[in-house]
């Protein structure tokens, strides 16, 4: 099947199995640039699966279906190759890389991803506005990438990093579990923000995200599969009513 | 743009003059046959024009190294494959020792530039002293050191110059007997450093040397001499690179260390030798009341490395600290560690080692605490860090404590750890290539190591090891 001209991602029949198991089962989902969607789930359902293997974790087999990304067929892409296309996760567990600082990480980060090369000055300058955005401290410029940072600190970092990054498309993986509220506040903040200029997979098991990004679309996946879909209003009525009674359509 | 260029330098370029080298042909002066004998060995002294003292000291050595069988440790299998009648034991590369930049001649300054010795000559340096070959041609000094008292000068003319302090020094903390390497770097010792700061001295930059070997088969033996009166302190900074052989060369050295009252030594090494050298090295310094010595050891070169950065803690309350990194590719072993020994009563000790290990390469740690019968409250930590980058590769951890007295605290801690597929899909994640990622991973796991370097040896030991990743991805 051939994207639909202009589609950002498109997912088709998409099977997935991890070690030999299957976790996703044919699942489809077109999203374009400026849109919000957002996939909620039990856990176990495969939403973080869908996040992992969009990305292109080595763990994680595609055994079905097509999936592309701007036109190209994601396969074809290594990891760095997808984020350099303007693919971003932001990550449920973000890893601790001991030693490196975050200041000289985010800087090799964004020169990286991005064609047009910023010089130490801009790219100061441009930090300073999205750390002040998140309310993030100077002094964690200086302190290793996630390393005993607490799980708000981490998704902070996660954000801060989707918006130096400046992506198309943005997976975000249960970016608000363990937030305060004031921290969700800040973290939606920025996934608002980052929206502006693409496209965003918001993967969540709570409304409360979800008052603050407004999404155009909510999935619901059950088994690996997209059960339903609908309007803002499908979220609220999970909150109230769980997902029991969508598996009976199942 | 320029600027932007050098900033963007590829990794290809860097490694294309590791990989080959740049041998300028040699323009010795004065060089000896091939192998050893007593005769060779008063020829050395006596070109020198040394004191008769010396050269006793030297033939004593050469009949002890004679005799004295191969250590039993670190790798006896590469140990003796050493061919001691292959190598040339004293090369003069120009016929005197240059004070002067303009008097260097063309071809060192090339081998120089390309080494990045220009650099060093910046305002902030102390002082820089140029081992090419055999002793130094190049050596300079600060005014305001000179000024201050502080002697740096190549170990030859510090013993024309200086000969009571060598004499009342040399040998008195590595003695010739030690082992088998120390002895012969006594018999043939030719170049290296001596410093003397004198009391209450600061000398707050660091003061710096490269070595390099350019000859094949040519044997590097500096003998490095530095003492701190009491209360005055010294960073002293070695670099080491050498251009690629196909024959065996061998370095070995011994840099002997005294830290009187309340003084404090730090010495800062790099080394990357090329991968057919063999680097055996003696260190050790004597700490007395209250002072510190601190050995910032890097080795990521060399075919095998036995070198043992140690401390004799004989004044009460001397501290140590020893951070050792080593890096073992494809047929290289790094037998690398410490040892420290407390003497003293409320004496204290710090070890921090780190080793990577790839592509089939061998990390030993081996390290030695050792606490006197009459040391009371003495204090040692103790952390080693491996990292394995994949299956073929090695580390072994060989730790000796040998302690006399029941009011010893000792912290251990070894670790060993391999490079997570997270970690990668992470930093991946974030567009850089596997490689990239594997760089900054292994350049984070050294961190605490390179952090305590010159800002410029932190940014060619990083390089370093990225070049070291190229080609590490399957």
């Amino acid at each position: 099947m051939k994207p639909k001209k202009g589609s950002l991602l498109e997912i088709s029949n998409l099977h997935v199995s991890v070690e030999g198991i299957p976790i996703i089962n044919g699942l489809d989902l077109v999203i374009e640039l400026g849109e919000i969607h957002a996939i909620m789930g039990r856990n176990g359902s495969g939403k973080s699966t869908l996040a992992n293997v969009l990305m292109g974790h080595p763990a994680y087999e595609i055994t079905d279906g097509m999936i592309y990304f701007l036109g190209e067929k994601l396969s074809e892409l290594s990891v760095d190759e997808r984020a350099r296309a303007g693919m971003f996760l932001s990550f449920q567990y973000p890893m601790t890389i001991p030693g490196v600082q975050v200041g000289n990480f985010l800087r090799k980060s964004v020169s990286a991803v991005s064609e047009n090369k910023l010089s130490a000055k801009e790219f100061r300058m441009v930090l300073k506005d999205k750390m002040d955005v998140l309310q993030i401290d100077k002094s964690f410029l200086s302190r290793f990438v996630n390393d005993g940072f607490s799980g708000g600190e981490k998704k902070r970092m996660e954000i801060l990093q989707l918006l130096l990054l400046n992506p198309k498309l943005a997976i975000l993986d249960e970016t608000d579990s363990g937030l305060d509220i004031d921290a969700l506040r800040l973290v939606s903040k920025g996934i608002n923000s980052a929206s502006k200029n693409a496209g965003c997979l918001v993967i969540t098991h709570y409304q409360r995200l979800l008052d603050l990004v407004k999404p155009d679309i909510v999935h619901v996946m059950i088994d690996g599969k997209i059960v339903k879909k609908g309007g803002p209003e499908l979220a609220i009525e999970i909150e109230k009513k769980g997902y029991d009674w969508l598996e009976v359509i199942v | 743009m320029k600027e932007e260029m050098k900033e963007e330098m590829k990794p290809e370029e860097i490694v294309s003059e590791y990989k080959y080298g740049f041998n300028d042909s040699e323009t010795a002066v004065i060089r000896f046959d091939k192998g050893l004998s007593e005769q060779v060995v008063r020829d050395i002294s006596e070109i020198k024009k040394e004191p008769t003292w010396m050269t006793e000291i030297r033939v004593k050595a050469y009949h002890h190294f004679l005799e004295r069988p191969m250590p039993t440790w670190g790798n006896e299998e590469m140990l003796n494959n050493i061919n001691f009648e292959a190598i040339t034991y004293f090369l003069r590369s120009s016929g005197k020792t240059a004070t002067d930049w303009d008097d260097v001649p063309e071809e060192i300054k090339n081998t120089f530039d390309k080494l990045g010795i220009p650099e060093a000559e910046q305002k902030w340096l102390g002082g820089v002293t140029a081992q090419y070959e055999s002793e130094a041609v190049y050596h300079s000094i600060r005014e305001d050191l000179e000024v201050q008292g502080v002697i740096f000068l190549d170990m030859d003319s510090g013993l024309r110059e200086h000969e009571e302090l060598v004499k009342e020094y040399f040998c008195s903390v590595v003695p010739y007997t030690d082992n088998k390497f120390s002895a012969l770097n006594t018999a043939v010792w030719s170049g290296g450093s001596f410093i003397y700061v004198p009391k209450g001295v600061h000398v707050e930059m660091p003061v710096q040397a490269y070595f390099r070997i350019n000859a094949k088969n040519m044997g590097q033996f500096e003998r490095t001499l530095i003492i701190a009166d009491e209360g005055s302190s010294i960073n002293y900074v070695e670099g080491c690179t050498a251009p690629a052989y196909s024959t065996e060369s061998l370095h070995s050295a011994v840099v002997e260390l005294i830290a009187h009252k309340s003084a404090k030594i730090r010495y800062s090494t790099v080394q990357n030798w090329s991968n057919n050298v063999y680097n055996l090295v003696t260190k050790r310094g004597v700490a007395h009341e209250n002072s510190t010595i601190e050995w910032i050891d890097g080795n990521i070169g060399s075919k095998l490395t036995m070198k043992y950065p140690a401390v004799i803690l004989k004044g009460q309350g001397s501290h140590a600290e020893i951070i050792s990194v080593a890096y073992a590719s494809e047929g290289m072993h790094q037998d690398a560690g410490s040892k420290i020994h407390h003497l003293a009563s409320n004496t204290t000790s710090n070890i921090l080692s780190k080793s990577i290990s790839k592509n089939g390469g061998r990390s030993s740690y081996r390290g030695l605490v050792k606490v006197s019968k009459k040391a009371n409250n003495c204090r040692s930590n103790v952390v080693c860090d491996a990292l394995l980058l994949d299956e073929e590769s090695q580390s072994d951890t060989y730790p000796t404590m040998e302690v006399a007295n029941s009011s010893f605290d000792i912290q251990h801690e070894a670790s060993v750890g391999k490079v997570s597929e997270e970690q990668l899909f992470y930093l991946m994640s974030r567009g850089h290539s596997e490689q990239e990622a594997m760089s900054m991973v292994v350049n984070g796991f050294f961190e605490p190591f390179t952090r305590e370097l010159p800002m410029e040896y932190a940014v060619e030991l990083n390089r370093l090891l990225e070049i070291e990743m190229e080609g590490s991805i399957g």
